[in-house]
């Protein structure tokens, strides 16, 4: 084993720093290649016109989840040394609920509206802004809703464990879960451009 | 010498979501998607953690709760998390260097692709004021959201997605409930 390299001890964490720069530099231009700067290209998701967010999210989820079991696989990557949070049931699922809400308002989430800004969009400011707000709300709360932020813990845990079924065949559900998507995904914007034009005459 | 106003494109000929006239500038969605969860897939080898966008913003958050009232911050667990045990600074992070990386990176493809301009993100129905209030809203939402759910779409449902984590995936899950729910009710905004 000799990844994931951080762990082993490969560099300090000055240079940890400057490895976060870098692969940013690549997030930052893979979100913007992809569209994600624009709010109207990702609250177009939310209307069927352009699944864009779907397609990409659920690429980049097989991509890294087969790459990380295949690394594992050989041995040139220790598993269970790569870091995920825990699972906190309840709050996770209000949080996601709450953001997804955010996301068709605001039109952004955090790591895109970063892009958003460096690529000139103001009300992108304004959501980061409300970003802050919202934080701070959150943390001015935080010592009345301790209890539920820590209820339903679970551990860190994944689906195979949970469920008890094998890694592999998880994945293998995910990838077909991923391509079935991208098939409907297909379908409704095809439809969603018939029923314009349809509309516009 | 290249001025900034350079680097931002003054035509307007992405003015659009009509037809498909934009989103011909854009990489094929499955490429994009391959190239990020290489990306992502960097991150775990050579760090062994994924990416995350809103850590940034809860530790400008806890800083500046903290120079206003120090005594405050303190008892708060939830800022102290950010503030951490004072021997470093706070900025000094993965989550802060990376995302000043996107924000450069972001600014890099804008410029090559003449998609750098300063503009309002909203349909044509929409007023520029409405828009930046519908921006905050939204944006405060997805503070909130992303604190209670301790992560946000980089951290949980990219990170924890690939990872199978199941925190990840039922956040990932409610994202898309809570946007397709709402997306009805602000259609004004964007179409």
């Amino acid at each position: 084993m000799t990844a994931p390299f951080f762990k082993f001890g490969y560099f300090n964490d000055e240079v940890s720093l400057i490895v976060a720069f870098v692969i940013g530099i690549f997030f930052g231009l893979v979100l913007e290649k992809g569209g994600f700067g624009s709010a109207r290209m990702l609250a177009a998701q939310f209307y069927f016109t352009d699944m864009r967010v779907f397609k990409v999210m659920f690429t980049a989820i097989v991509t890294a989840m087969i790459g990380l079991f295949y690394f594992s696989w050989i041995g040139f990557l220790d598993l269970s040394l790569v870091y995920y949070g825990e699972t906190f049931l309840l709050p996770q699922l209000l949080g996601g609920l709450i953001l997804g809400v955010g996301f068709v308002i605001g039109g952004y989430c955090p790591g895109t509206s970063a892009v958003a800004i460096s690529t000139g969009r103001i009300d992108a400011i304004f959501y980061a802004l409300g970003g802050m707000f919202g934080i701070f709300v959150f943390g001015e709360m935080f010592p009345y809703i301790t209890d539920f932020f820590y209820s339903t813990p679970m551990g860190q845990i994944n689906l195979p464990d949970l469920l008890g079924i094998n890694y592999g065949i998880i994945m293998l559900l995910v990838i077909l879960m991923a391509i079935g998507g991208f098939t409907a995904a297909e379908w409704a914007e095809k439809l969603m451009a018939e029923k314009q034009s349809k509309a516009r005459g | 010498m290249l001025k900034i106003k350079d680097w931002f494109s003054h035509h307007h000929e992405d003015n659009a979501m009509e037809g498909h006239k934009t989103q011909k500038h854009y990489t094929n969605p499955y490429l994009i998607g391959l190239l990020l969860g290489l990306v992502l897939l960097s991150a775990f080898v050579i760090m062994g953690r994924g990416l995350g966008a809103s850590g940034v913003l809860s530790t400008t958050v806890a800083v500046a709760v903290d120079k206003v009232a120090p005594a405050h911050a303190q008892s708060n667990e939830f800022y102290k998390g950010y503030l951490g045990d004072g021997t470093k600074n706070p900025f000094k992070d993965w989550l802060t260097f990376s995302i000043l990386g996107a924000v450069i990176g972001g600014f890099i493809s804008g410029a090559i692709s003449g998609r750098n301009k300063i503009m309002v993100e909203k349909g044509p129905r929409f007023s520029n004021g409405k828009r930046f209030l519908f921006a905050f809203i939204g944006g405060s939402l997805m503070g909130y959201g992303a604190k209670m759910a301790r992560g946000c779409t980089s951290g949980q449902a990219l990170t924890g997605g690939s990872l199978l984590s199941v925190g990840g995936w039922a956040f990932m899950i409610m994202v898309f409930v809570g946007a397709y729910g709402m997306a009805y009710f602000v259609r004004r905004q964007w179409t």
